[in-house]
């Protein structure tokens, strides 16, 4: 089970970077958000999958560390907040011109 | 009731500035936000200034949060590095606030924006805590993407938002970090992982640590990771920019000190640090040498000067590390103050390419004296505060017999000096009638020139405040044994 996170791990990392290659600025976007969420399950692995409920009770029985839940909770809505910001950035972008292709800049004037 | 409140006043830096952004984000009069806003800072200021007075004799003073103890629940610590750190970053904040407001820039939620940056910021150096660090960063980082895309064009909408992708990738690597240091330990705090680390698997730690180091390198701007600083710093306004380019990186700097220290300690001096260093300090600089307008070659500045800081963390001796801190708080006051001159230009003259300028010290002689001690300052010329800071440094240098750092450490020196003539020259002397700049934004540069000319003139005071900060790094025993309550 820990075997097939991880490869997903490494295929959500894969698909970021190639699309935060691209030159489309939504792309962009989501490939940093896949990037983002890659990290999130790795702290949810760091715990070990075990299957259990991670809560400190008085069943026996296996139980996950409910830590690292925690610390994912937190950061997905941090980073949640952070593509919102990014994809009002791009229509930000987008209204100024229509400017979408994020690579080619224009050398301006400063 | 008095002890109870010095107990609890390492939460004060984080929580003044926090009550008054959530104040100010009620959206009073114009008149209103500007008093609330100067108020929270002076505050804030004054919170910090009585955090080092209490920290001075080497204490550590632990926040326990919601009353659970130190492995378990989420700690806040404040010792003399965090309260340094937290003292000068109140003191560049408000500095930088007044500039913002006496050049008319503070325009709708600029305000509440300035004060979230300032909680985040004080956070980050107050936590004691792994996974609040992160929280921290990202309060402080989105407040710093609000007032950077704050009023944008098209081309600083496009720089920002660079901005913001390498400080996610960033954010993600340290998340990576964060996963991996816990799953070989089983704790994020810094006490407890100090203690845990040297128990864990060696190679999952050193992957660990190479993943902090890749996402605090970044955010310090250190070589290999330093190509997006001066795109991003020479965009927002003057005061923005000195309160950015001052404190920021910093708090990279920072975290490298706190957990290359205590967390994973190297036991003598680091090469990967060391060449990272020399890089950061020469690439910096000559990337100044090529740029032809004020705030990018200030800007490209940051880049070489963090390059002596982590120096001092690379020697990994008492000293080296001393100095490194001096180093710290020497550029923070005298950077922020050449960016402030740099605003100063920008905001009178409506350009700061060095091609339009020129004859500034002809009507503006008090601004081209603040320039002239900030930049001797930077290139580490006696009196001022930033020969002690690189006499510090090479002295430890020279202890550890790393010469070469050492070399390239004075090297690095005079080309700072040159490019600094290459302003003063074309800028402040040459033709030209260029508009006199009023005292309202020249005073804030002003202050923070005689702070270090303060600092040059009384180095022992502040030398000694830093050498009881980097004992405490050096031999974390104490500020183990004090979190987790030995």
């Amino acid at each position: 089970m820990s075997t097939l996170v991880a490869v997903l791990v490494g295929v959500l990392v894969a698909s970021g970077l190639y699309l935060l290659m691209g030159k489309s600025l939504l792309r962009q976007i989501i490939g940093l958000a896949l990037l983002s969420h890659a990290a999130h399950i790795t702290i949810l692995l760091s715990a070990g999958l075990r299957g259990g409920v991670p809560v400190i009770g008085s069943s026996p029985g296996p139980m996950t560390d409910p830590l690292p839940q925690a610390l994912i909770l937190t950061a997905i809505v941090i980073s949640f907040g952070v593509t919102a910001f990014l994809l009002a950035l791009g229509y930000r972008m987008h209204l100024f011109g229509g400017e979408e292709r994020h690579g080619e800049e224009k050398r301006d004037d400063r | 009731m008095t002890a109870r409140l010095i107990a609890a006043l390492p939460t004060l830096p984080i929580i003044i500035p926090l009550l008054t952004a959530i104040l100010l984000i009620a959206g009073p009069s114009r008149r209103a936000q500007r008093t609330l806003g100067l108020a929270g800072s002076l505050a804030t200021l004054a919170a910090s200034i009585a955090l080092v007075l209490l920290t001075r004799g080497g204490q550590v003073m632990p926040i326990q949060a919601g009353g659970w103890a130190a492995p378990y629940g989420i700690t806040l610590v404040a010792d003399m590095l965090g309260a340094l750190m937290v003292l000068i970053a109140a003191l560049i904040g408000l500095v930088g606030l007044v500039f913002t407001v006496a050049a008319g820039r503070d325009d709708r939620f600029v305000h509440a924006g300035w004060q979230f940056l300032l909680t985040g910021i004080n956070w980050a150096f107050l936590t004691g805590d792994l996974f609040n660090l992160y929280v921290a960063y990202e309060v402080m980082l989105i407040s710093s993407y609000f007032l950077l895309t704050h009023g944008t064009t098209q081309r600083q909408a496009r720089e920002a938002f660079g901005y913001v992708a390498i400080n996610l990738v960033a954010s993600m690597f340290f998340l990576f970090g964060v996963a991996l240091i816990y799953s070989a330990t089983g704790t994020l705090n810094m006490a407890h992982l100090a203690e845990r680390v040297p128990l864990a698997p060696a190679g999952t730690v050193r992957a660990a640590s190479m993943m902090l180091l890749v996402a605090f390198g970044t955010k310090a701007a250190i070589f290999p990771f330093y190509f997006w600083l001066p795109h991003a710093y020479a965009i927002p306004p003057g005061g923005v920019a000195a309160f950015f380019g001052g404190m920021l990186t910093k708090v990279g700097v920072y975290s490298l000190f706190r957990v290359f220290t205590i967390v994973f300690p190297s036991g003598g001096p680091d090469p990967l640090l060391l060449w990272s260093a020399a890089g950061t300090m020469l690439f910096g600089v000559l990337g100044a040498l090529a740029q032809d307008t004020v705030r990018r070659i200030l800007s490209f500045h940051i880049i070489s000067q963090v390059g002596y800081m982590i120096m001092g963390l690379a020697l990994a001796s008492q000293l080296g590390i001393a100095g490194g801190i001096f180093y710290v708080l020497h550029h923070i006051v005298v950077k922020s103050g050449l960016l402030l001159v740099g605003g100063a230009i920008q905001e009178t003259q409506r350009t700061d390419r060095l091609d339009r300028l020129g004859g500034l010290a002809r009507n503006n002689g008090v601004l081209a004296l603040i320039f002239m001690v900030c930049a001797l300052s930077l290139a580490g010329v006696p009196p001022f505060s930033g020969f002690f800071a690189k006499l510090l440094l090479i002295r430890a240098g020279l202890e550890v017999r790393q010469y070469g750092v050492v070399a390239v450490s004075i090297i690095v020196s005079v080309l700072t000096l040159m490019s600094m003539l290459k302003i003063y020259t074309t800028a402040f002397w040459g033709p030209g009638e260029p508009r006199r700049a009023p005292a309202r934004l020249v005073a804030p540069a002003a202050a923070l020139a005689l702070i270090t000319i303060a600092v040059g003139l009384r180095a022992q005071v502040l030398y000694s405040l830093t050498s009881t900060a980097a004992a405490h790094l050096t031999q974390p025993a104490r500020y183990v044994g004090t979190v987790l309550k030995k």
